[in-house]
């Protein structure tokens, strides 16, 4: 029986992280090199955080699937990484970052780590900088910003349209300076199966080989976990093929709250689905809405060409409906507006698409302009879809993206499971129901490069710095259970492939779990999982060999964890009786059909405690706010 | 000094020691053909000019003796980097499209240098052993030098060879030039155009020059007034 | 956007394991001319899965051709014949109906194959962990606009910075040379005035690492420039080059 204690310091908000880094334990120089820390994913908070810790002295074991650590899928974002730095004299402030996020979170996020994260917003920039970061600058010199969707200032930082690429190789630059010096050994191709806990304390991992396919154990005095979100569960989504939820999964069955798993974000801006066996919605940058205009045709079933169809018989629904942020509004409410219109028919072609157009922006701004702000998204729009887009409207639709739940974390973003520590998207904590652009970037680093080094550090404090054996019966159990679960899935034999059966599990999550969810819909979705649950382990065939190189395998593992989440994502989102960020119960909603939330009875965090398959027990962490005052979001 | 050999050695340092070699060799080109085009001027200008570079003798081996470096260098180390190209791709592609990635003289040079340097072996036993060490008779006489040039550009098989080696040659220079600007760390969007340019019209210009005299020989020249 | 489906022969590089010796394996698909190579890889590894075989292990991970894992050489070219893109975003309607594709691995030594497409290709990251970076700590760093950089030159080092670390190069140059990658980031950083205190260390350590680890040497055929997903520049090689040459001839260390 777990219990929720967020261990948010006492004060003044703006004062929390200073008291708390000074009342924190500290280790030893000397003794640092006693204490092995594992991190498991080299993406942004993976990175930072084995980077930073091994700078102050602790030996550190990296993990990643991939072949090298620059491949962790931070590398795609695109827009930008927010920080209150007001270099724009726009009257940004840590305040205005800090409240910000937790209103375009709706109020559903922990005050304290929001306030921490926009606080270590500027420290951030100055750390990329520092690393060469080739962040856009201005003529001038200094760094240029941008706006981005949710905020009124401009305190976007970017780097052409790769800035997560940018940001990424200037973590595993540092990563690479540490096990350039022997402080970080990397492992690479080894995917995480089992967290292993003695005396309930997290101290070590079982992994699988990727190449060999041997199974292998590694101990540690802690472990962060910085593995990325669960949106492939949705098989289709603008995650890379490979991110998954296996590690997060299955820490959480071996004792990690599930937090929030109903909140999961709808990208408003991606490319729309072309055929059956599209393997991924790629995603077109957020900051496309800066200068695009997004409408759909007034008439149902219109089949003109975009061109041809005429000023006034376009429905710039964004902008009508949000005039004060128009095509900047958040991306909950840009998404469902779009599912709403495609709903109504309206949708370009009859599909699932709707247009954004640049055709004013480029009579305003000229080409060149647009060329030199978007042209690689252009590029890429035009090499996927063959269409030119300096031409004609973009066509764009919603795509699962990213997942504000996550495993638990107290304010040290340490799960319930002591020394078992949970970074970036793989955390509950800092995005509420709904998070803004650019702060992905943002929370990713800051966790690791600001966060985790004090807290991991308090945490070892306390503990022996004694090698940790891995002959412990409990590496024995583990190995035990991943090595059982692989069997097994090699016998099945049945006579669907795995891709089918996420295909499957895709699709009642898109329609029942997806933008916008009924009580109906979700019990159906919860039998439906169920029973394809049934079907999986009875008729899976996993082709190819235990020890070797078996990509099968693989995919087969972490869909037989997608099948138990996808579940708890419905459980979760039929016990939120209210519509929040992007969590839409249609029940739920006000006559305008906007979202329309509970604060008297859901202001809490869902932290879910697993206890066999299908069962779960519920823990909630109230939510307090003292800082920023409950109101209903209006972007209008 | 190991610190010069290992910087040698190291891949780049390879690329220096062609660049620099090659670029002596490309001067040294020009100052041959100058030498060469006298052969336009009758026997008297060319024979002059062989017997201005016997005068200063002392200082011609001293620059014989840098481009004999420069040739060893610029042949061990193209052979070497060849060699050691060649083992970091052990395994070729079944299908191979580099003719649509890459100039046909950028990634034949090695062998391009391997018929030069045959061509050089049978250049050197022609004329540089002769003028130097073999005063057969009979041909003491005062255009000496001129005769035994005119004689072999006389023979067909001498002067296609010679031709042919000159146009290879050309092929070389093409991309040698340009390359050892970039060895060199000299690319820049604005005047690497230009260094490319100018390479091409050395290379063309070169090979056609040298190429012009036998040429000349073989089908114009009427024999010696 | 959908029209009718190619019918195309897959000629594909079958290879067991390291040390096993491979061949090429014939396959006829039918495919959308909208999907990517890719995703006609998946459906043909589905269909194996589905009659009991071994599908055909190849890498991709982001699909947006950012992340630089996935790899092909098709048809001769490293990410395919269309330029500036990387293989997940070669999409179908660059082929011929009844057209034969070759697809197989990036050939070189440094990057030898693990499995049918797949290649180890961490002699790269080895080049990085020698000196791809500057020495800076977390915190304790001046504010980010205390360093004033030109539009241009953070322009300059943004263009060398793009590179996805595909390895497209290595597998274009017929020397299997890593200069373009090794250039781009020693250039990136030389650019930058964050860059300059380790500027000529850096570009000493890499190098040699390079050297080790078995990529051949540039002879400026500049296959990989043209070959590149991201256009990176050439004018990287000839940065790298100016900047080892400079530090050779003025670092007083002797031991690089």
């Amino acid at each position: 029986m777990i219990k929720l204690n967020s261990n948010v310091p006492e004060g003044n908000i703006a004062e929390k992280w200073t008291n708390h880094k000074f009342n924190m334990k500290l280790v030893n120089p000397a003794n640092k090199r006693k204490f092995d820390i594992i991190v498991v994913g080299t993406g942004l908070a993976g990175a930072s955080a084995a980077a930073s810790l091994a700078e102050l002295g602790y030996n550190v074991q990296s993990f990643t699937y991939h072949d090298s650590g620059r491949r962790a899928h931070s590398i795609a974002a695109q827009g930008g990484i927010n920080a209150a730095k007001n270099y724009q004299n726009d009257g940004d402030s840590v305040y205005r970052l800090f409240y910000d996020t937790v209103k375009g979170g709706d109020f559903r996020s922990r005050e304290a780590n929001v306030y921490r994260l926009a606080e270590v917003s500027n420290n951030i920039i100055d750390q990329c900088v520092a690393q060469g970061v080739p962040f856009a600058r201005e003529y001038g010199g200094l760094l240029d910003n941008r706006s981005f969707g949710g905020a009124q200032v401009s305190r976007t930082f970017y780097a052409r349209g790769q800035t997560g690429q940018q940001l990424l190789l200037g973590a595993i630059s540092a990563l690479n300076r540490q096990i350039g010096k022997g402080q970080v050994k990397l492992y690479t191709r080894r995917e995480m199966l089992e967290l292993v806990v003695i005396d309930g304390h997290a101290k070590g991992i079982v992994c699988r080989n990727l190449v060999t396919g041997e199974i292998e154990k590694y101990s540690a005095q802690a472990v962060v976990l910085a593995t990325g979100g669960y949106s492939n569960v949705f098989f289709l989504s603008t995650n890379a093929m490979n991110s998954n939820a296996t590690a997060a999964w299955r820490a959480h069955k071996k004792g990690a709250a599930f937090a929030n798993p109903c909140y999961t974000q709808i990208h408003p801006t991606c490319l729309p689905l072309h055929g059956e066996n599209q393997s991924k919605l790629p995603l077109m940058s957020e900051s496309l809405r800066n200068d695009g205009r997004i409408w759909v045709p007034k008439k149902k079933g219109e089949t003109r060409k975009a061109n041809d169809i005429p000023e006034d018989e376009r429905d710039y629904y964004l902008e009508r409906k949000y005039p004060s942020f128009g095509n900047l509004s958040p991306r909950d409410i840009s998404s469902r507006s779009a599912k709403e219109v495609c709903d109504e028919g309206r949708g370009v072609g009859g599909s699932e698409a709707v247009y954004l157009d640049f055709a004013e922006a480029i009579g305003r701004l000229g080409k060149k302009v647009i060329e030199e702000r978007y042209g690689n998204l252009f590029d890429m729009y035009q090499t996927i879809t063959g269409e030119n887009p300096y031409e004609v409207p973009m066509k764009i639709y919603p795509a699962p993206h990213y997942t504000m739940g996550g495993l638990w974390v107290d304010y040290n973003l340490q799960s319930t499971i002591p020394g078992l520590f949970v970074l970036g998207e793989a955390n509950f904590s800092d995005h509420g129901a709904n998070r803004l652009g650019a702060s992905a970037l943002m929370q990713g680093l800051a966790d690791g490069y600001f966060v985790a080094p004090y807290t991991v550090g308090n945490y070892l404090a306390s503990e022996k710095p004694a090698k940790v054996d891995t002959d412990h019966v409990e590496f024995g159990n583990a190995v035990k259970t991943v090595d059982d679960k692989v069997q097994k899935l090699l016998s099945i034999h049945g006579k669907h492939t795995v891709d089918e059966i996420h295909k499957k599990l895709g699709r009642i999550m898109w329609n029942k779990v997806g933008m916008a969810r009924n009580e109906k819909g979700l019990n159906e979705a919860i039998n439906e999982i169920k029973e394809l649950r049934e079907d999986f382990w009875k008729n899976l065939n996993v082709v190819g060999e235990y020890k070797d190189l078996n990509q099968t395998l693989e995919r087969a593992g972490r869909v037989a964890d997608y099948l138990e989440l996808g579940e708890l994502m419905a459980v979760d989102a039929l016990d939120r009786n209210e519509s929040c960020g992007g969590h839409f119960r249609e029940e739920y909603q006000t006559e305008e059909g906007e979202a329309l939330r509970n604060d008297n009875e859901y202001s809490y965090v869902a932290a879910w405690e697993f206890q066999e398959v299908g069962k779960w027990q519920l823990h909630k962490e109230h939510l307090e706010f003292e800082n920023v005052k409950l109101a209903t979001r209006s972007y209008k | 000094m190991g610190w010069l050999l290992r910087s040698m050695n190291s891949s780049i340092g390879k690329k220096f020691v062609m660049a620099i070699t090659g670029s002596f060799l490309i001067i040294f080109l020009i100052v041959h053909l100058i030498g060469n085009l006298t052969l336009y001027f009758g026997p008297e200008a060319f024979n002059g000019y062989v017997e201005t570079l016997d005068i200063i003798k002392p200082l011609i081996r001293v620059i014989e003796l840098v481009l004999l470096l420069s040739f060893v260098y610029h042949i061990i180390y193209g052979t070497w980097l060849w060699i050691e190209n060649k083992k970091a791709r052990p395994v070729s592609y079944k299908i191979n499209a580099s003719s649509e990635n890459s100039t046909f003289s950028s990634r034949w040079m090695f062998w391009i240098g391997s018929i030069i340097f045959i061509f050089l072996v049978i250049h050197l036993s022609t004329f540089f052993y002769r003028f130097n060490f073999y005063d057969p008779e009979g041909l003491a006489d005062q255009n000496k030098y001129y005769n035994i040039v005119v004689g072999f550009l006389q023979m067909p098989w001498y002067s296609i060879l010679y031709i042919i080696a000159m146009i290879i040659l050309g092929l070389h220079l093409h991309h040698g030039f340009q390359s050892a600007f970039q060895t060199f760390g000299w690319n820049h969007k604005k005047y690497t155009p230009l260094i490319k340019a100018i390479g091409r019209i050395y290379a063309i210009g070169m090979a056609g020059a040298f190429a012009s005299i036998p040429i000349y020989f073989l089908f114009f020249y009427g024999g010696s007034q | 956007m959908s029209s009718e489906n190619l019918n195309l022969t897959l000629k594909i590089w079958r290879q067991k394991s390291p040390t096993s010796v491979g061949s090429f394996e014939e396959f006829k698909v039918s495919v959308s001319p909208d999907a990517s190579i890719l995703e006609m890889l998946d459906e043909l590894n589905n269909d194996l899965e589905r009659e009991g075989k071994i599908p055909v292990a190849f890498e991709s991970d982001c699909r947006e051709g950012i992340c630089g894992t996935c790899g092909l050489v098709i048809n001769g070219h490293p990410h395919g014949k269309i330029p500036k893109i990387a293989t997940c975003q070669l999409h179908m309607r660059n082929f011929k109906n009844g057209e034969t594709i070759y697809i197989e691995p990036f050939r070189a030594k440094a990057f030898p194959v693990i499995k049918d497409l797949i290649v180890d290709r961490s002699g790269m990251d080895k080049v990085l962990q020698a000196g791809g970076f500057i020495s800076v700590n977390t915190g304790g760093v001046p504010d980010a606009n205390e360093i004033p950089i030109s539009k241009d030159v953070a322009s300059h080092a943004m263009d060398a910075a793009e590179c996805i670390g595909c390895g497209a190069c290595v597998a274009a140059c017929k020397n299997a040379s890593a200069m373009l990658f090794v250039g781009a980031k020693v250039s990136q950083y030389s650019f930058l005035p964050q860059g300059q205190p380790e500027r000529f260390q850096r570009v000493q350590s890499m190098v040699a690492k390079m050297d080790e680890m078995g990529f051949g040497s540039c002879t400026n055929t500049y296959a990989c420039e043209a070959e590149c997903p991201k256009g990176i520049s050439v004018i990287n090689i000839a940065r790298m080059n100016k900047d080892f040459i400079s530090a050779k001839i003025k670092s007083e260390l002797t031991e690089v």
